[in-house]
């Protein structure tokens, strides 16, 4: 899960984290008074997950707090398109006002869960305010890693590395230390999996803050997290896949013609493959997973459909604790209660297939039955074209 | 005599008294697997479904002789229910469980190569299977086969897929190890690689993996350099888009890394068969071992 940078100002915040001053404004007067309050001057940020918000023209410097309030109107509401967001775009719900800084460097800094060394891993760089991919594509030799040991956690002597790479000195080495090391306790002890600093400033007075902040949380670690849970913004997610989530269904939607109903997230994955493969283009990823209801195929079925781009189905499954027949009877469901005017190919194998092809003769749908997954695939496709 | 799991096998299965604990239990009973028992804190002393239930997997591998555990435990216990079972010296842990904090998974892991004796698998996997002998996991197991051809994968219903077709096709399988989805986990596709090589019984291998880190790169070029067996591999999530999770906790191209196109380059400059539609992994493996289909 995502969170907004004004969140997750909060939470370094929580964690004696620098950052600068800021808060959300509630309408455009109270982007003028917060504005005055910081002096006459203010950086104005619109709230999406998505990066690139900058030159997207969703982080605006307001000159005086007239500007401000300006600056809060347009941005409420507009569609914000960074490279991002895609070409949709996203709707700007909050607007985040932030003291401006005096800034002397920028630097990078994050820390994320390193998959092949399983540790957290320090990326820390002089290069700062400019996207770490590109500094690690011409540059590589700018950015310093340094893995954390998950037995141990962040020793003095890695954050003083850290800190030295970063060429801080003087009082900004002695903070930019105790900002790492705090920075890591937040990291552990709210699950995140990734947190990034971009660009970590060092200020004119010698202060080490975080000018922006970009924090990821594991999922599978959120029931241990309610704070963080209630930081979650449905607006950030599309609402199918919000809809989906109430039913336990794992959805993403995808821009292609056909749907797909499996069970499974690599099954489901090559299910998408290979009507790819085959010429088509599929609508979606749905996993319906092991332990699926006749009513949660039927609301699978829904979802899919409420996609007006969808021109046929795919379902394929692969029953091991998953029954056929649970299946086949949300498919016939389905089809009573919501009605289904698309093509639709049925593949089924495993637990309980000759139960689920049964109830599917048996309820007179006009369903096309595929033996097996190439056959599924082939029919689908030529169905939809 | 296959790899991991045979007739040797005494299996405990860790979280019993669950309904899906129980009800996998008696599944690999079913399938012939020696399941001695069970372990539920708290409900010691008593049995269920004939199976015994013990209070701590030391007891129940004092009592049992385990030497291998399933594990059904919620995911809020289930890294303690690994670090448990390491420390009671179960030479085979399984863990089904899905959704454990990637933070658990990284304390366990730092901690494996102080129990070299034991082995984990997964989690967030289906488990481990040879075909006619036993079954540690949620697999169906009459889809299997009893024959040489190790299966590998990081997907249980895509395993299933490929067992499938296998077996179809005639050709059986010598073990089929699932393991697992999830960022960190305790067997890689090297692994799991290694034990077939020196298996006499496995004659060749299909692998399965999935976008989202980079163990298939690493496995490409370990089976360069070491492997001695025909390997076929496919790549699940060709068509998904970057930056979304497919499911699985790790199947995620982040920052343009991780994609199936990556991995199955690596694969194929490793001399290995890559299919690029999943109908065809029966079929590669057949032309691989001259069946005639």
């Amino acid at each position: 899960m995502n969170i907004h940078e004004f969140q997750a100002k909060e939470l370094l915040r929580q964690y004696k984290v620098a950052t600068p001053d800021g808060r959300v404004a509630t309408d455009a007067e109270d982007a003028r008074q917060i504005t005055k309050a910081y002096g006459g001057k203010s950086v104005v940020k619109a709230q999406i997950h998505a990066g690139g918000r900058g030159k997207g023209g969703g982080v605006k410097f307001a000159t005086d707090p007239d500007k401000a309030a300006e600056l809060f109107k347009q941005m409420l509401g507009m569609n914000l398109v960074t490279k991002q967001t895609g070409a949709e775009g996203r709707r700007v719900y909050t607007v985040f006002i932030s003291d401006p800084v005096d800034i002397d460097r920028e630097l990078y800094l994050s820390f994320l869960v390193d998959r092949a060394s399983s540790r957290i891993t320090i990326l820390a760089s002089t290069e700062g305010g400019v996207e770490i991919e590109e500094v690690a594509e011409k540059t590589p030799e700018k950015i310093v890693r340094v893995a954390i040991d998950p037995a141990i956690g962040l020793s003095a002597f890695q954050a003083r590395e850290v800190a030295f790479a970063l060429k801080l000195e003087g009082d900004a080495f002695k903070k930019g230390v105790i900002f790492l090391q705090n920075m890591y306790r937040l990291f552990v002890e709210k699950d995140c999996s990734m947190i990034e600093v971009n660009p970590l400033v060092v200020t004119k007075t010698g202060d080490v803050i975080a000018l922006d902040a970009k924090m990821g949380f594991d999922d599978n670690a959120l029931f241990r997290h309610p704070d963080i849970l209630a930081f979650r913004d449905l607006h950030e997610e599309a609402p199918e896949e919000t809809e989906a989530s109430k039913f336990n269904l794992n959805f993403i939607k995808l821009d292609g013609t056909i749907g797909c109903m499996v069970n499974g997230a690599g099954l489901a994955m090559g299910t998408m493959d290979i009507i790819k493969y085959h010429g088509g283009s599929p609508a979606n990823f749905l996993d319906v997973g092991g332990s699926a209801t006749e009513d949660a195929v039927m609301n699978a079925f829904r979802i899919i459909l409420q996609d007006k781009a969808v021109k046929g189905v795919m379902v394929n499954i692969f029953g091991g604790i998953m029954r056929c027949d649970i299946v086949a009877g949300g498919i016939v469901k389905a089809a009573k209660e919501i009605g289904i005017k698309v093509p639709v190919v049925v593949r089924l194998e495993g637990t309980n297939v000759e139960e689920g092809k049964k109830i599917l003769a048996d309820s007179g749908l006009n369903l096309i039955v595929a033996e097996g997954l190439e056959d599924a695939a082939k029919k689908i496709v030529a169905a939809t074209k | 005599m296959a790899v991991l799991v045979g007739n040797h096998t005494k299996l405990i299965v860790q979280g019993i008294t669950g309904r899906e604990g129980l009800f996998h239990a008696t599944g690999c009973r079913d399938y012939g697997t020696n399941v001695v028992g069970g372990v539920t804190p708290g409900k010691g002393g008593t049995v269920i479904e004939g199976f015994p239930v013990f209070n701590t997997v030391r007891d129940a591998v004092e009592k049992t002789g385990a030497n291998a555990t399933m594990i059904f435990v919620p995911p809020s216990g289930a890294a303690d229910a690994i670090l448990e079972a390491l420390s009671a010296g179960i030479a085979l842990i399984v863990c089904i469980t899905e959704g454990i904090p990637v933070l658990d998974m990284m304390k366990v892991k730092r901690v494996l190569p102080d129990y070299p004796g034991s082995r984990l698998i997964g989690p967030n996997c289906p488990g481990v299977i040879t075909p006619g002998q036993a079954k540690i996991g949620i697999m169906p197991g009459r889809i299997h086969l009893a024959g040489n051809v190790g299966v590998v994968s990081r997907s249980g219903t895509l395993t299933y897929e490929a067992v499938g077709q296998l077996t179809a096709l005639g050709i059986g399988q010598s073990t089929c190890i699932g393991i697992g989805g999830d960022p960190i986990n305790g067997t890689s596709h090297i692994d799991a690689l290694k034990l077939f090589n020196d298996d006499p019984d496995t004659h060749a291998v299909v692998m399965i993996g999935e976008i989202g880190g980079n163990a298939e790169e690493d496995a490409a070029a370990w089976v360069k350099a070491h492997m001695k067996k025909p390997v076929v591999a496919f790549i699940a999530g060709q068509t998904a888009p970057p930056g979304r999770r497919m499911g699985h906790a790790g199947a995620i191209i982040s920052g343009g890394h991780g994609t199936a196109a990556e991995k199955m380059k690596a694969l194929e400059a490793a001399g290995i068969t890559v299919v690029q539609s999943p109908a065809d992994m029966g079929n590669a493996m057949a032309k691989c071992l001259g069946v005639n289909v």
